[in-house]
């Protein structure tokens, strides 16, 4: 940059007082188009909320709460939510129980088992599975993935029958046989598709661990297990629980793989074996046939999906905010 | 925390050594089983759809068109349409995110700092980025749709939404690196504070800016749940992007997969292996202007 087209050198940047209101109309202007940018995210929120939850307004007049709270939903009079609802908490909370332990493994893996040279590699591949688009995911897990996996379910199913708790969960259904498109398969492949987020996110966090905690206990003759139980698990503990809160968020919002491979079956039931539905799976499935009355519900089920993620973000965003500040005090 | 301080040691170095090295052996073998259960899934998909792909993609099923019926078999008419849809959208998509996701990053950093509104943009930024894309199909539906018509243009408000907070996120931290005393020697120069942010900060930082937007054009490129109400699915070509139904690789590959037909079933993969594709090719631009171009980084 050249000195010469400097207009005003008197107006050093960022300074208060009688010199500032000498700024350059541009300087000025960059200023108000940046911080309108920035602004452009909160409307975007606001208008989310407000535009969504108005097009919804007559679901929520109508139904009221007990129509809301219902499992009814027969797609021309009654609209209750709840079977979504459950289908979709059911099917993000088999996808943590699959990825967290998966996720912590890897991560610990590769802060403190692997080279760093070697590290770098095994990141790019773990992030690749967040490359695959949500579709193709979908795509495989119906037409190769869940044909293939209906057999083991059924040699589980018929091996489980009758047991005290494994039984309805992983007994065969009511309908007698067990789905190769269900919650379970849902479930796994949302697992698949939140291990790459989880994963880096706890691998930020166990990355913060201070060397001479770790050094300390090592020079304590312990091994490499005794070390983490002892030096790094204890000092990551909160944020790996805001990365997993940040995981179960992704895996309520997916949509398409669940769309797809979840046997879209409006029904509330303990067997994981069984065809179900989820929140935004029905209103990918749905929207396009949909009008009036139907369409508000739709609609309004984008509202509680809207609602619930935004809860588990802040909860997720809160706890990591906590340790994070804990740990700058330790 | 709470754990080690009250009183029963986590680990107790007093066990048996054998047993202590054996329960380290366990667990590093755990390990190694979880990097093996999340690769494998990966190998099958991509497999998959290289193997089933590949037979049908050529230079004809890329550019030609219109998209056949369901029931015609492998081999007649293209993707052409649901390709040139996805290019258009996306493309469209990341001229009106980058600018402003790069502008709401520079003021988060140069100027709102540690004030209210500054945080503020930041915190919203990251709630935004959990919301769900289906959420913002539907947004873009009320608010633009319902007003003004289906067209690849709201395909590409709802991606740009999508897009906006992640390069807010990604540009911010990558200025965050540009060291502070590269802007202090412009002001003594008696450089304007808009000045010093385009032609020195900026700069700096245009490595890491460009290779974070890469990489969330890739993810947005393989969005399907915000296009489905927003552009619905043509089979014909429509290149123009402001009006009018349109279609893309990732709407396609939805409508198909659930079709009995195997020329429909076909044509899904080569439209995925076609999508992983053009992701993939955006992903590897991201790392190579990382490694050419990154003058700052942690």
């Amino acid at each position: 940059m050249s000195a010469a087209t400097q207009a005003d050198p008197a107006t050093p940047a960022g300074s208060a007082g009688p010199l500032a209101h000498r700024r350059p109309l541009g300087d000025r202007g960059f200023q108000i188009l940046a911080a309108a940018a920035g602004l452009l995210v909160l409307v975007i929120l606001i208008l989310i909320a407000f535009s969504t939850t108005q097009q919804a307004s007559s679901w929520f007049t109508k139904a009221g709460f007990s129509g809301i709270f219902s499992t009814d939903w027969d797609g021309a009079t009654h609209f209750g939510a709840m079977a979504f609802v459950y289908g979709t908490v059911i099917t993000a909370v088999i996808a943590i129980v699959i990825a967290v332990p998966v996720s912590i493994g890897i991560a610990l893996l590769l802060t403190e088992v692997v080279p760093r040279r070697w590290a770098q590699p095994i990141v790019y591949l773990i992030d690749l599975l967040a490359v695959v688009p949500s579709v193709v995911w979908g795509l495989w897990g119906i037409l190769v993935f869940a044909p293939w996996i209906q057999h083991v379910y059924a040699s589980i199913a018929s091996g489980l029958k009758g047991i005290w708790v494994l039984g309805p969960l992983f007994g065969p259904p009511a309908s007698g046989a067990v789905s190769g498109a269900s919650f379970f398969t849902a479930g796994l492949i949302l697992a698949f598709m939140i291990t790459p987020i989880v994963t880096s996110l706890s691998r930020e966090v166990i990355a913060t661990v201070p060397t001479i905690d770790k050094e300390g206990a090592y020079a304590l003759g312990a091994t490499r297990w005794e070390m983490i139980r002892g030096a790094v698990w204890p000092h990551s503990q909160g944020g790996v629980v805001g990365a997993v809160l940040l995981g179960l968020g992704r895996a309520m919002g997916e949509t398409i793989a669940a769309a797809l491979v979840i046997g879209s079956s409006a029904t509330v039931t303990s067997h994981l074996f069984a065809p179900g539905y989820s929140m935004p799976a029905v209103i990918a499935n749905q929207f396009g046939e949909a009008s009036g009355e139907f369409r508000a519900g739709l609609i309004g089920l984008g509202v509680l999906l809207f609602l619930i993620t935004i809860v588990i973000n802040l909860a997720a965003k809160g706890i990591v905010n906590r340790s994070a500040r804990r740990m700058r005090g330790a | 925390m709470a754990t080690v301080s009250a009183g029963s040691p986590v680990v107790d170095l007093r066990e048996p050594a054998g047993w202590r090295r054996n329960k380290n052996r366990i667990a590093t073998v755990a390990m190694w089983l979880a990097l093996l259960l999340a690769i494998v899934p990966l190998g099958f998909v991509l497999e998959t759809v290289i193997a089933k792909g590949a037979s049908i993609i050529s230079w004809q099923f890329l550019t030609g068109g219109p998209i056949p019926p369901n029931v015609l078999p492998a081999g007649t008419g293209g993707m052409g349409p649901a390709v040139i849809g996805t290019l258009e959208i996306t493309g469209l998509a990341a001229l009106l995110a980058v600018p402003l996701g790069v502008l709401g990053a520079v003021y988060i950093n140069e100027y709102g700092g540690r004030g209210i509104l500054g945080r503020l943009i930041g915190f919203m930024a990251d709630v935004m980025t959990g919301v769900p894309s289906i959420v913002m199909g539907l947004f873009i539906y009320t608010i633009w749709v319902l007003h003004f018509g289906v067209s690849g243009m709201a395909g590409s408000f709802a991606l740009a939404c999508l897009m906006l907070p992640v390069v807010i996120r990604s540009s911010d931290e990558m200025l965050k690196l540009v060291p502070q005393n590269l802007r202090e020697a412009s002001y003594a120069l008696g450089a304007t504070k808009a000045r010093v942010t385009v032609t020195v900060v900026l700069p700096a930082a245009i490595g890491g800016i460009v290779s974070g937007a890469l990489l969330a054009i890739a993810r947005a490129a393989g969005e399907t749940a915000p296009l489905l109400f927003c552009i619905l699915t043509v089979t014909a070509t429509n290149a123009n992007v402001f009006s009018g139904a349109n279609t893309a690789l990732s709407t396609q590959i939805f409508a198909n997969a659930n079709q009995v037909f195997a020329g429909a079933q076909a044509r899904a993969w080569g439209a995925a292996l076609t999508l992983i594709a053009i992701t993939f090719i955006l992903m590897i631009a991201a790392r190579i202007v990382t490694a050419r171009f990154t003058r700052y980084s942690r």
